[in-house]
């Protein structure tokens, strides 16, 4: 009697684990690679981000080019993420910016020009 | 109106065409080390053929190449030097010569008073650099290089500095320290003496009603001052300042770091006035003799990595003012008809502590406990009036913080509970009382990442003597085009008036005190309620490749009742409340500009108009100019070797005409005109920085030497009926120099 509980509590136990395994996660954690140079391409990166729905908090840090988020997976992809970041001229580690938009970039924001990093970005505040 | 947007699209336009150029000015040193300008130095685009060349005066002039991005600055027997043309003007550049140790300085800085245009409320921020060119030495005098507020001496026997916005006295204006309410109640008219400006890191002004969570208090503003920290402040810190009349003030602070994430520090603050000054030969006191020590032990503890912030306060404050006649000795002449003489002796303690927790995992969550005790003693007499307060306070706030959906939309959410308790003895009389109120708020702050943001709070509180009422307010903003911000706000406030501890000055005067019943709650008054609303322009740009900030800001109060101090009897003061209409409107018009390279201009116009109906009918406010004209030049030499330079700063306050209170039922010698004239003071200082360190400072206050004459009534029979203070509308205190040091590890 008391092995076929334990049993069942176990085999309900490895259930429940596999269903959170499957469950898309409301509060999931990523963060992926964005280029950029500066305060201006931290905004237009985040903004870009926060506008799709399911897309709940970002921080791009200028230093390390490292985005970061949470969002839930019911509601969006992170491609679809990266493909919006790219919409708006920033190259990530699966999508491009397309040339046309890159070249409308402020000339600081231009971050395929290894020099633009020099330019002054201004202060935002 | 129409004036204004002619300049702005003639400013704008001037903007937009033509071809930006580079500018700047080339410099070397001589073989003495003396600066020179270097002519014919060579200025060529990175990788091109395109250049030019300095004039006599050492500058250049460039059009801009986006192609080449950098210019190479190249003189014989000097080092060249390439530099990212990255804005319109360069400014000075020095070259190196061939053989030299010292460093090019390449700096841009911000000024230390700052109006953004990103927040949603209408916030002047202001660091503690700015905090450095007021005399001294503590946040009342730290406002006076600042426009948004005004300082005024609340009577000719105090001294006391009181402070004002969109023309309305400081107790409608609700200060916190650290977010946690601090002068208020009895501290009202001597609190903001309390707080030394070296401790201060940096002040936020908010005009308008301000946001919720701290409370419904507020009517003309917010004023919040936050202190250094002992983890992100200097080892030691030590100041010491001295005036022409015997003025000494020392202030130091120590930190010590246990680890990254634990320190305290220790400040102290000691200040004296122990000179007799008399310069108007009138037989009283210019500036009260003044005696104060205060402690403070700050404790700070932060764990970025689990999500913990936590600070622990105490302080301690001694301060005792003696006043009056110069021939006034307390033990001997006090409560007689000897001589006219007076002492406020206060003693206060503070003790607070915060919690803060960021969830780890999601960045946007936070909760917040702060929660403060303080009990402030004061104990004084005025001839022969008594006054006596003794005021405990417990405040404590619990905060919740996150977002709906994502962070375009975030919410506050929280309770709070107040504790005040009042033992106040005015002569004979008592007025002892309680106050308690719990209060729940929700503040929903949204931004739709492009033009528009918002911030929409609510507060309900339940108060033992205001009832039951709902504080709404909201504050928007709206980017109208680069660089501007449009913002608009309404909010309202609720308070009770601390009659006599907000007007102590009424004491220093035989005017009979007139508390005419009413059916209130609070001095048998009823409470004060108002509406604040405001519209605010500012505009950021570029004229003539400099800098240029201009903003202009509306706001009216309107109040629903109100406490009036009717001054219009000269034998009386009365209390009443407003049975008619009462309202503040007030315009500022803000200028900023770097006129040379490291030469900044502050210029401000105001126009307050206050109207108030009296039982004797309406009238504007008294002791109020219609116009204030405020200029503020601040000059600074380049850094040369550890951080030597020198700063320079010169503030000019002009103030229109005030109306006077009515003395015609004076005898002709006590009576006064019914406008006083214009005047202005010029304030001036000079620092000099000798190393990173160590530095020293100079200035002058009240230059031109503007006192008022007769700055009280009847001073030969300060015991008869026509002996009064409260009539002051320009300095009692003449010229005014000191010198100070300031050194830092």
């Amino acid at each position: 009697m008391v092995k076929n509980k334990i049993k069942a509590i176990i085999i309900t136990l490895l259930l429940l684990i596999g269903v959170n395994l499957n469950a898309q996660d409301k509060n999931k954690k990523t963060n992926f690679h964005v280029k950029g140079n500066c305060e201006m391409c931290k905004s237009r990166i985040e903004k870009a981000s926060l506008k799709l729905k399911g897309v709940k908090y970002v921080s791009w840090n200028i230093k390390t080019k490292e985005l970061s988020l949470i969002m839930d997976e019911n509601k969006c992809k992170v491609l679809d993420i990266k493909k919006a970041i790219s919409a708006v001229g920033h190259d990530t580690d699966e999508t491009e910016a397309e040339v046309k938009i890159y070249e409308s970039l402020p000339e600081c924001c231009k971050y395929r020009d290894p020099n633009s990093i020099y330019m002054d970005h201004g202060k935002s505040h | 109106m129409r004036l204004l947007k002619t300049i702005f699209l003639s400013l704008f336009t001037s903007l937009v065409s033509g071809q930006i150029n580079i500018s700047g000015t080339v410099l070397g040193y001589n073989n003495d080390r003396k600066e020179i300008l270097l002519s014919d130095v060579n200025i060529v685009w990175l990788n091109s053929t395109i250049g030019t060349s300095t004039n006599s005066a050492g500058e250049f002039s460039i059009p801009f190449k986006k192609e080449y991005g950098k210019i190479v600055i190249s003189y014989v027997g000097y080092q060249s030097d390439t530099i990212v043309a990255n804005r319109p003007n360069l400014g000075k550049i020095w070259l190196r010569p061939d053989k030299e140790l010292e460093e090019v300085t390449v700096r841009k800085k911000l000024n230390p008073i700052q109006k953004s245009l990103f927040n949603i409320q209408n916030v002047v921020t202001v660091d503690s650099r700015e905090m450095l060119k007021a005399a001294c030495c503590n946040l009342s005098e730290s406002f006076e290089t600042n426009p948004t507020v005004d300082v005024n001496i609340s009577d000719a026997i105090t001294g006391a500095k009181q402070i004002q916005m969109l023309g309305l006295n400081s107790p409608y204006l609700l200060f916190t320290q650290e977010n946690m309410p601090s002068i208020r109640g009895a501290s009202q008219i001597y609190g903001l003496s309390f707080i030394p400006g070296s401790w201060i890191e940096s002040i936020q002004i908010t005009k308008g009603s301000g946001s919720v969570l701290n409370g419904f208090e507020s009517i003309s503003g917010q004023i919040n001052s936050e202190l250094v920290k002992p983890l992100s402040d200097k080892k030691l810190f030590f100041n010491t300042y001295a005036n022409n009349y015997e003025r000494y003030e020392v202030n130091t602070r120590y930190n010590y770091k246990f680890s990254e994430n634990l320190g305290t520090g220790i400040y102290l603050h000691a200040n004296l006035r122990n000179g007799s000054i008399d310069k108007n030969s009138d037989s009283f006191l210019d500036t009260p003799l003044s005696r104060q020590i205060n402690f403070m032990n700050r404790w700070q503890f932060l764990d970025p990595e689990k999500g913990w912030v936590s600070f622990f306060n105490v302080q301690y404050l001694l301060d005792d003012k003696q006043t009056g006649q110069e021939d006034f000795s307390p033990k001997r002449d006090k409560f007689t008809n000897n001589y006219w003489g007076s002492e406020v002796n206060t003693d206060r303690f503070d003790v607070s502590a915060k919690l803060g927790y960021v969830f780890p995992e999601l960045p946007y969550q936070s909760f917040g406990f702060q929660t403060a005790y303080s009990n402030h003693d004061q104990n004084s007499y005025y001839g022969f009036n008594l006054y006596d307060i003794q005021h405990k306070s417990f405040y404590s706030n619990f905060l919740f913080n996150s977002i709906i959906g994502s962070t375009q939309h975030k919410f506050k959410t929280g309770l709070s509970f107040n504790y005040d308790s009042f033992y106040e003895t005015v002569n004979a009389e008592n007025y002892d009382r309680n106050d308690n109120s719990v209060g729940v708020f929700f503040e929903y702050t949204y931004d739709n990442l492009e033009k528009l943001s918002f911030v929409a709070g609510i507060r309900m509180d339940s108060h033992n003597r205001l009832n039951t009422f709902i504080t709404p307010r909201l504050h928007l903003r709206y980017a109208l085009w680069k660089q501007s911000s449009l913002r608009f706000s309404i909010g309202r406030g609720k308070r009770a008036a601390d009659i006599f501890a907000e007007n102590q000055q009424l004491f220093a005067s035989s005017r009979k005190i007139n508390l005419l019943h009413n059916t209130g709650n609070v001095y048998s008054l009823k409470p004060e309620v108002a509406w604040n609303s405001g519209i605010g322009f500012i505009q950021k740009l570029f004229i003539a490749n400099r800098a240029f900030d201009f903003s202009v800001d509306f706001n009216r109060i309107v109040f629903i009742d109100q406490v009036l101090i009717d001054w219009e009897n000269p034998r009386e003061v009365s209390f009443y409340n407003l049975k008619g209409k009462s309202f503040s409107n007030s315009l500022q018009i803000d200028l900023n500009y770097e006129i040379i390279q490291n030469l900044d201009i502050r210029a401000t116009y105001k126009n307050n108009n206050v109207k108030l109906d009296y039982n004797s009918g309406s009238m504007t406010k008294p002791l109020q100019s219609n116009h204030r004209f405020f200029v503020n030049l601040n000059y600074e030499t380049f850094k040369k070797y550890r951080e030597r330079h020198w700063r320079m700063d010169l503030t000019v306050n002009w103030q229109g005409k005030q109306r006077l209170p009515n003395t015609s039922k004076n005898p002709p010698p006590y009576r006064l005109p019914k406008f006083s004239e214009a005047y202005s003071i010029v304030n001036s200082q000079l620092t000099r920085v000798l190393n990173e360190k160590f530095e020293i400072y100079l200035g002058g206050e009240n230059i031109t030497n503007t006192t008022q004459k007769n700055s009280i009534l009847a001073t030969e029979d300060p015991f008869g009926p026509y002996f009064d203070s409260t009539l002051l509308y320009k300095p009692v205190l003449g010229h005014t120099y000191y010198l100070g040091l300031r050194y830092k590890l």
